[in-house]
C-alpha cells in the first residue's frame, strides 16, 4: 500500500494554519542535495518542487510523529504542535 | 476556564493521567491539558500494557478497562530475508488472575483512564494545547500559557507530561531536544481481522494474545525492532529504526513495513487482513544520559518527556505511570508544605533513582551505543544463525559427526570463535 493509500484511513481534522515551517529555503537548496526529509517522513509530508527550488510542506497530512524536526541534519525544520483539536485523531492508536 | 489551580498537568497519556489521579486522590485542585480531540486521539503505541504499575493505582482495572487481550505468548524472531530462527514462552498462568500483561489500543485505553481521573476529581480539558511556560521574574514557574483566548493558567506546579514531543521541557530550558541517535521512529499499522482468525493462527484460546518481536532484517540492518501483536479483533503490526540510520538510509519507513510484510512468516499470519490505520511517533531511546534535567522551581518532567523508555523491553507506558505517581506525590508534598521549589521537587528524580526507572534505563546506558557500533548483530548473526538451524534440521545421508564438523566449519568461515567469544563478552557487559 502506498503511503497516500493509508493516510486515507486516518481522519484528520486540518486547520486552515501551518505548524511546519522550513526555517531558511537556502539550506534545502544548497547545503542538503540529498534532501532527506522529502524520504524519512512516514506521512511523505516534504516534496521537492522543482520548479519553484523548494520542499513544499503538506502540513495537512502529518501525523505528528516529530521525525522531522531532530532528522533534518540542518535543524532546518521548525516543529509545532497544530492548534488544540486540530490534526490527525487516531481512533486506535 | 478557571485561573488558578493548584497544580496543572499538560497531557493526558499514562503519565499525566497517573499523576493526576494521585493529586486528585490527595484532594488537590488538578487540572489536566490535552490538545487531543480525547485522551488518546494523538497516541500510539505498539500496544503491550504491563499490569502491576496500574494496578498499584486502579486495583483490578483490567476487569473493567477496554483491553484488547491477556498475553499468554512472547517471541522473539531473529530474522533473514527468507527465514527465522523463533524463540518464546508460552504459558497458561499468564491468563490467570492477576494476568502478567495484555495488549491495549491508545485511542480506547485513554479515555477509559481519563474518565477514572475525572471522577476522582480531577479537571480535564481537551483540544487545548499548551504553547508556553509562565516564569516570575525570578525563574520560577507559576503557569502556562494555553493556546486560546485568555488561556493563561497559574498554578503552583507544573507537571510536563507531553510525551516525547517535549517543546515545553525545551522551552523551559532542560532539554535541547533528541539527538538523532537518541531516538527511534516506529510506524504501525493496524490490521483488521477476524476474532476466530486470530485465535486460529496464533494458535490462541479466546480471549488471550500473543506478541511478537522481529529482529535481524526485520528492519534491513537498522537498529530497531519489529513488532506483531493480537487485538480483540485486530493485530498491530509495526517496525521502529533509529532516526539516525533511518535518515541516511534513504529509506522511507513506509517502505520500510511494507518490506516486512513480505516477509514468508509475518505474511501468512496477516493474509487477507485489511488495513484500518497508519501510524507514527518517536521513541525516546537514548537510555540513562539522554535524559533532561527532571525538575526545576515550579515544575517536574514526567514520562517521555523525560526521555523515560525501555527499549530493550519495549515499556514506557509503565515507566510513564510509575514517573508520574511518584511526581503526583511530591507534588502533594509540596502544596502541603508551601514549597514547590527545587528543594522540595528534587525528591522527585532522588525517588526515581530508586526505582526500577532510573535503575533499568543505568543498566542499559550503553546499549544503544553498542549496537550501532556493532551492526554485526543485527547482520551477520541471524544469517549465520540461520544457516546453522538450516543445516541441524536438513536431513540428508551425512553421518550426524560429519555434520556437527561442517556446521562447526561454517561458523568459523564467517566469524573466528574467538570473536563470537568476544562479541558475546561484550554484549554481556552492554546489557547484561
Ligand atoms: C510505536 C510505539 C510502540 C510502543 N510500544 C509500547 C509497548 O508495547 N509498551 C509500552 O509500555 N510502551 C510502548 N511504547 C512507549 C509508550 O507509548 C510511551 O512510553 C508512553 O505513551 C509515554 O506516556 P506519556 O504519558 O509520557 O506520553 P504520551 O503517551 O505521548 O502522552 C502525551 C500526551 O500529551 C499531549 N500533549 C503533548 N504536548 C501537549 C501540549 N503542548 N499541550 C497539550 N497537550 C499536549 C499529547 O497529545 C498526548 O496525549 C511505544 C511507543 C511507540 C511510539
Ligand atoms: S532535510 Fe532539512 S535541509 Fe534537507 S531539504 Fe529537508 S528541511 Fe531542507
Ligand atoms: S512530524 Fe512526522 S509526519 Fe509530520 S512532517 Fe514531520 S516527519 Fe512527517
Amino acid at each position: 500500500m502506498t503511503i497516500q493509500d493509508k493516510l486515507y484511513l486516518d481522519r484528520f481534522n486540518a486547520d486552515k494554519q501551518s505548524h511546519l515551517f522550513i526555517i531558511d529555503p537556502d539550506v534545502c537548496l544548497y547545503q542538503c542535495p540529498e534532501q532527506y526529509c522529502t524520504k524519512f517522513c512516514p506521512a511523505h509530508v516534504y516534496e521537492w518542487d522543482a520548479e519553484a527550488q523548494k520542499i513544499l510542506v503538506g502540513y495537512e497530512g502529518c501525523v505528528e510523529c516529530g521525525t522531522c524536526r531532530i532528522g533534518c541534519p540542518f535543524r532546518n525544520i521548525k516543529w509545532l504542535n497544530p492548534r488544540g483539536g486540530y490534526g490527525v485523531q487516531y481512533r486506535q492508536g | 476556564m478557571a485561573e488558578r489551580f493548584d497544580v496543572v498537568i499538560v497531557g493526558a497519556g499514562p503519565a499525566g493521567l497517573s499523576a493526576g489521579l494521585v493529586l486528585a486522590r490527595g484532594g488537590a485542585n488538578v487540572l489536566i491539558l490535552e490538545r487531543g480531540e480525547y485522551p488518546g486521539s494523538k497516541n500510539v503505541m505498539g500496544g503491550v500494557l504491563y499490569r502491576h504499575q496500574l494496578d498499584e493505582l486502579l486495583p483490578g482495572f483490567w476487569r473493567e478497562a477496554p483491553i484488547e487481550r491477556t498475553i499468554v505468548e512472547q517471541n522473539y524472531w531473529l530474522m533473514t530475508p527468507d527465514s527465522a530462527v523463533t524463540f518464546g514462552y508460552r504459558t497458561p498462568r499468564w491468563a490467570d488472575d492477576p494476568p502478567n500483561n495484555f495488549t491495549v489500543l491508545r485511542a480506547k485505553f485513554d479515555p477509559w483512564f481519563a474518565k477514572k481521573v475525572e471522577e476522582a476529581g480531577a479537571t480535564l480539558i481537551t483540544r487545548t494545547t499548551v504553547v508556553d511556560l509562565i516564569h516570575d521574574d525570578r525563574g520560577r514557574v507559576v503557569g502556562v500559557v494555553a493556546g486560546r483566548p485568555e488561556g493563561e493558567v497559574y498554578a503552583d506546579v507544573v507537571i510536563l507530561a507531553e510525551g516525547v514531543n517535549n517543546l515545553l521541557t525545551q522551552k523551559a530550558g532542560l532539554h535541547d531536544d533528541w539527538k538523532m541517535n537518541e531516538a527511534a521512529l516506529a510506524v504501525k499499522e493496524v490490521i483488521e481481522l477476524p476474532r476466530e482468525k486470530i485465535e486460529d493462527r496464533f494458535g490462541l484460546e479466546p480471549g488471550q494474545g500473543a506478541t511478537v518481536e522481529m529482529l535481524g532484517d526485520a528492519t534491513a540492518g537498522m537498529l530497531g525492532m519489529g513488532f506483531l501483536y493480537t487485538n480483540k479483533e485486530s493485530v498491530s503490526f509495526g517496525v521502529g529504526v533509529l532516526v539516525k540510520h533511518l535518515v541516511y538510509s534513504g529509506m522511507n519507513p513506509n517502505q520500510l513495513l511494507e518490506r516486512l510484510k513480505q516477509h514468508p512468516k509475518v505474511r501468512k499470519l496477516i493474509e487477507g487482513g485489511k488495513v484500518i490505520e497508519y501510524s507514527a511517533k518517536l521513541i525516546p531511546e537514548g537510555g540513562y544520559k539522554a535524559i533532561p534535567r527532571l525538575f526545576k522551581d515550579g515544575l517536574m518532567v514526567v514520562g517521555d518527556a523525560a526521555g523515560l523508555t525501555n527499549a530493550i523491553h519495549r515499556e514506557g507506558s509503565n515507566l510513564a505511570m510509575t514517573s508520574g505517581r511518584i511526581a503526583g506525590e511530591v507534588a502533594l508534598e509540596a502544596l502541603a508544605e508551601g514549597d514547590s521549589s527545587s528543594r522540595v521537587l528534587c525528591r522527585y528524580q532522588q525517588r526515581l533513582e530508586e526505582t526500577y526507572v532510573l535503575k533499568d534505563l543505568k543498566k542499559y546506558n550503553h546499549a544503544n551505543e553498542f549496537f550501532d557500533e556493532n551492526p554485526q548483530f543485527l547482520r551477520d548473526y541471524p544469517e549465520l544463525l540461520s544457516r546453522v538451524m538450516r543445516e541441524f534440521f536438513t536431513v540428508d545421508s551425512t553421518p550426524k559427526w560429519d555434520k556437527q564438523a561442517k556446521i562447526i566449519r561454517m561458523v568459523r568461515q564467517q566469524r573466528p570463535l574467538w570473536r563470537i567469544a568476544y562479541d558475546l563478552y561484550s554484549m554481556w557487559r552492554a546489557i547484561g
